[in-house]
């Protein structure tokens, strides 16, 4: 018999809220944690040289209020936060099982940026020292490193970087290994913090980036906005779980991964829809049982009409109610595939679908049934979250009720 | 050489070195896509455009830049409300 895979507990930092409980407020009412950019690294007497203003910023993080002094030591902004959204994951689990029966399986992908770059930026200017724990606080794996020491855990505990789908396929990686059995659980998901004057003058340059807000499906969207912060869940093998009386708040039922092979930039429908058809084939069910998607929905022109394409050809006329979770938390990279799996556990475990906030007038040539202004009644057992990231690489979770 | 040639001469130079071409086989009604300049080629084409001729190409234009020509009367412009 298959192992089916269950999510006990759920942890996040994230700009719309520091808990889950926090996080679920903002994406049920609509509450973005979008707003003016605050600079933490624009040398004094410069200007930003950015197109746009806004960001979605984790606010108010003071390390030192959730860890060790070793711990903030050797850390830099994103593994933070993986911390803390894994203490909050692991203490809603409370897990006995071996340390070496459990896998750390984390996303991030562009390391410790916030550290990494003003200490480089000295160096290049002025031929400064480089402080020793640079390479350690830099390493994109840094944060799967710290969440295996911080619950001493033993078993397989890896990283990695598929830009905006790292999270997501951390999930779906750890989601195959308890499946299989290799381990008896996993604490999975994604952290990022690139928030840099570097990072945001890179993106200002690729020109996807909001100059006002990002509104994604709808007729006048204009661009991304970037976000950071980070999401965890810790999952277990369902008969292990139920039989040690845990409170199961959702179930991974499939995993789709596919590579457009295409373009760098460009998505490409056939690519998002066969990682699609992937999750739903993974979980044995039909795309009529899927109730609600949570939409990659970056708001930027391309990405939307393309996953939208994908979503016609998945859904056909009949159709599926679709929202994206990028509108309150603004687009987090590594870890935005994390949030949206929360986003999406917390659509089924509630019953209801999340609306797209700021959403006011739909691009109805996209042919999507979009939630709109308020949540929806949920009451279907499945929903997808949809990942598709820049060079063509899609993954697609499948969760159950 | 016109000034102006100079510009559009200079325009096509930069075309013909970033999709490796013979500069000759370009011209003002050469299109876009005929030289599979796709959204990416183009924002890559526009930084280096902006760095050589200091101006700013609003993200609009670029999305309806459609030829060679269109560029280089874009280009011209911006050159010209510089000066």
């Amino acid at each position: 018999m298959t192992r089916r895979v269950v999510v006990t507990g759920m942890g996040c930092i994230t700009p719309a809220g520091a808990t889950v409980e926090r996080f679920a407020e903002a994406v049920f009412t609509g509450r973005s944690g979008i707003a003016e950019h605050a600079f933490a690294d624009l040398p004094e007497g410069r200007t930003s040289g950015l197109k746009f203003t806004r960001t979605a910023q984790v606010r108010g993080f003071v390390p030192d209020d959730h860890l060790t002094p070793t711990q903030v030591m050797g850390t830099e902004r994103s593994s933070q936060f993986a911390l803390v959204a894994a203490a909050q994951a692991m203490a809603q689990a409370r897990w006995a099982y071996p340390g070496g029966r459990i896998a750390v399986v984390l996303g991030c992908s562009t390391g410790g940026r916030t550290w990494e770059e003003p200490e480089t930026a000295k160096l290049y200017l002025s031929n400064a020292r480089v402080h020793p724990l640079t390479v350690v606080r830099s390493m994109a794996s840094s944060g799967t490193s710290q969440v295996a020491m911080a619950h001493r855990i033993t078993g397989p505990a890896f990283n990695l970087s598929t830009a905006c789908a790292s999270g997501t396929h951390a999930i779906g990686m750890a989601f195959h290994m308890v499946r299989s059995g290799l381990v008896d659980a996993a604490i999975t998901g994604g952290h990022e913090a690139p928030l840099t004057w570097g990072f945001l003058r890179a993106w200002d340059s690729m020109r996807v980036v909001s100059p006002t807000q990002c509104r994604p499906f709808a007729k006048d969207r204009d661009g991304m906005t970037l976000g950071e912060g980070a999401a965890m869940l810790c999952l277990e093998e369902r008969e292990s779980a139920l039989a040690r009386g845990a409170t199961v708040l959702g179930e991974i039922a499939g995993f789709g991964m596919s590579s457009d092979a295409s373009h760098i930039t460009q998505p490409d429908p056939a690519g998002a829809a066969s990682a699609m058809q992937a999750a739903l084939a993974d979980a044995g069910i039909s795309p009529e049982e899927i109730g609600y998607v949570n939409a990659h929905g970056t708001g930027t022109i391309a990405n939307d009409a393309v996953e939208a394409e994908a979503l016609r050809c998945i859904f056909g006329e009949r159709g599926v109610a679709v929202s994206a979770t990028k509108a309150v938390t603004g687009h987090s990279i590594g870890a935005t595939g994390a949030l949206e799996a929360v986003a999406t556990i917390l659509a089924l475990h509630q019953g209801r679908a999340p609306f797209t906030a700021g959403l006011v007038e739909p691009d109805e040539a996209l042919g999507l049934d979009l939630v709109l202004r308020e949540p929806r009644l949920l009451v279907q057992q499945y929903a997808l979250s949809n990942s598709l990231a820049f060079g063509g690489l899609n993954a697609i979770l499948c969760f159950r009720r | 050489m016109q000034p102006s040639e100079d510009l559009q001469q200079k325009l096509i130079q930069m075309i013909a070195v970033s999709k490796k071409l013979p500069p000759e086989t370009i011209s003002r009604e050469t299109t876009f896509e005929s030289l599979a300049i796709d959204s990416l080629d183009k924002i890559n084409l526009s930084f280096e455009v902006e760095e050589t001729f200091g101006i700013e190409i609003p993200d609009t234009a670029i999305g309806s830049i459609k030829t060679v020509g269109d560029m280089v009367d874009g280009v011209r412009a911006l050159v010209a409300a510089k000066a």
